[in-house]
């Protein structure tokens, strides 16, 4: 996957687990927290949805990667290279 | 007797709030009873297949976000409705309420079912590794969590829990709002039961095994008590939550009230694991009568437990006739022939069927009765239309579950 489709991907996955917030105006260099109403739970939706729908094994340790989308994508781009 | 007890000690209804198979609030419930309309349809679940079902139709986005309901269960949705429609019925001003003393006791027949179904269901997709279970099965499945959604969603910081009490929950959560009022445990509380057991096969195929899960070609007469032609239960959800307060509290704010809860009892048959006792039910519903300084032939309208199994059906009857056996007056009826059995909310659902009739004066039915059981011919049974009745003055509700659970609330037009 290209860095956007992983974005494409988080965004999708946010839409799931966030469905009241507005996620046209994510600003990608921003924490999540920030901007939308997310907790700890969620952000291990996010862990559990990358491992479900794509097998991405995220160590605990480096959750704190998923702080905002730029940091994220960043993190997965070489977990997700091969991925299609 | 309740009578000669204080206002404080005295608890009343004030404010209900539901979601029925048949009905969104109570004048559209109590409108469908005496209209004789199911709310029963077809219905499908993962193994089962096609059954029946009474299936709520509530707005859930009407007091939760779309979040809160994906995070949580079916049960807390339904709480949570039921609990923000009995406050808003109730006129209680909410901003205006220390919610340290507001207390949540919900009965539930079961709860956590569901969500493990679900959880293992998912994992078979994953070659059970448990590495993709939720971390979301803990909280939507500890037995407190359909009282504690309702806490979350409201800013409740009293006590919270739930009563499990088989299918005698609904009357159970009355009953214990009523007597932590009494404690001064708390100054408001809802009280009722809740269900969300038509999303788990468990229940469906465990009736079915057990052959006494109803089936019918038309879905609106499968749920048939009483009937020769019965077949067995149909599952529902739903729920009812009631705002219970003292007297002296429901006077001081001049608050409109339903009723008064006058008399109450649990007990238990501990003579088998299903099948009913129904010495022990008459002794339950006599318990009731005497604390609330009652004669049986005081009580205007009896609101059955019957749920469609034949050894249910006679059971109840045999102990209601044996109890009522002078009471010319008395009228029995029974809402499960409408909606079905909605588990925890059952009981909590079938008394706020029936309290309409302290202002309508009618006694509403039980449908779908074509060919009446001999054995469950009640001298006052009410059949398939509803009877006028001119002055209620009181219900008495029976609520029985498995492991012999016993439960009977009387409430008292005020």
């Amino acid at each position: 996957m290209t860095p956007a489709q992983i974005r494409d991907e988080i965004i999708a996955i946010l839409e799931d687990i966030a469905p009241d917030d507005d996620l046209s105006d994510l600003k990608d260099e921003v924490p999540f927290r920030e901007q939308l109403e997310l907790d700890s739970m969620d952000f291990l939706d996010i862990v559990m949805e990358l491992r479900k729908r794509h097998r991405v094994q995220i160590p605990e340790e480096e959750y704190e990667q998923l702080q905002s989308m730029q940091s994220t994508v960043n993190y997965l781009t070489p977990l997700m290279v091969n991925i299609g | 007797m309740p009578a000669d007890l204080p206002d404080h000690q005295r608890v009343v209804i004030t404010g209900v709030g539901l979601t029925a198979p048949n009905g969104n609030n109570l004048p559209e419930f109590r409108e469908a009873l005496l209209q004789g309309r199911s709310g029963v349809r077809d219905y499908e679940i993962r193994y089962i297949g096609a059954t029946h079902a009474g299936v709520c139709d509530f707005d859930t986005q009407r007091h939760q976000s779309k979040k809160d309901v994906r995070r949580g269960t079916r049960a807390g949705s339904v709480g949570v409705y039921a609990s923000n429609e009995a406050i808003l019925d109730a006129g209680i001003e909410w901003d205006a309420v220390d919610t340290s003393r507001v207390g949540i006791y919900l009965g539930v027949t079961e709860h956590g079912n569901v969500e493990t179904e679900n959880e293992i269901y998912e994992l078979t997709g994953y070659d059970y590794d448990v590495s993709f279970w939720s971390h979301h099965h803990n909280p939507r499945t500890v037995a407190n969590n359909p009282a504690g959604e309702v806490a979350l969603n409201m800013g409740i910081h009293g006590p919270h829990y739930t009563i499990g009490a088989a299918c005698a929950a609904g009357n159970a959560g009355l009953i214990q709002g009523l007597q932590m009022l009494r404690l001064n445990e708390c100054d408001l509380a809802l009280a009722g039961g809740v269900s969300e057991s038509i999303r788990t096969f468990g229940i469906f195929a465990s009736f079915k095994s057990q052959g006494a899960l109803a089936h019918h070609e038309d879905p609106t007469k499968a749920s048939r008590p009483f009937d020769v032609a019965r077949s067995g239960i149909v599952v529902a959800e739903g729920a009812a939550v009631y705002t219970l307060e003292r007297l002296a509290d429901a006077k001081q704010r001049d608050a409109k009230i339903y009723g008064e809860i006058v008399g109450y009892a649990m007990n238990t048959d501990a003579t088998d694991f299903v099948l009913p006792n129904n010495e022990r039910q008459a002794e339950c519903v006599e318990l009731a009568l005497r604390r609330a300084g009652l004669s049986a032939n005081q009580i205007d309208i009896v609101s059955t437990h019957a749920t469609g199994t034949s050894s249910g059906d006679l059971q109840e009857c045999k102990a209601l006739r044996k109890v009522f056996k002078n009471s010319a007056n008395t009228r029995f009826n029974n809402t499960k022939s409408f909606i079905g059995h909605a588990m925890g909310a059952a009981g909590a659902l079938e008394l706020a069927g029936n309290l309409g009739s302290f202002t309508d004066g009618q006694c509403h039915a039980t449908i779908n009765v074509d060919d009446l059981d001999p054995d469950c011919d009640l001298p006052g049974l009410v059949l398939n239309e509803p009877q006028e009745f001119g002055s209620v003055n009181y219900i008495l509700n029976n609520s029985f579950g498995m492991l012999g659970i016993n439960s009977v609330v009387i409430v008292k037009r005020i």
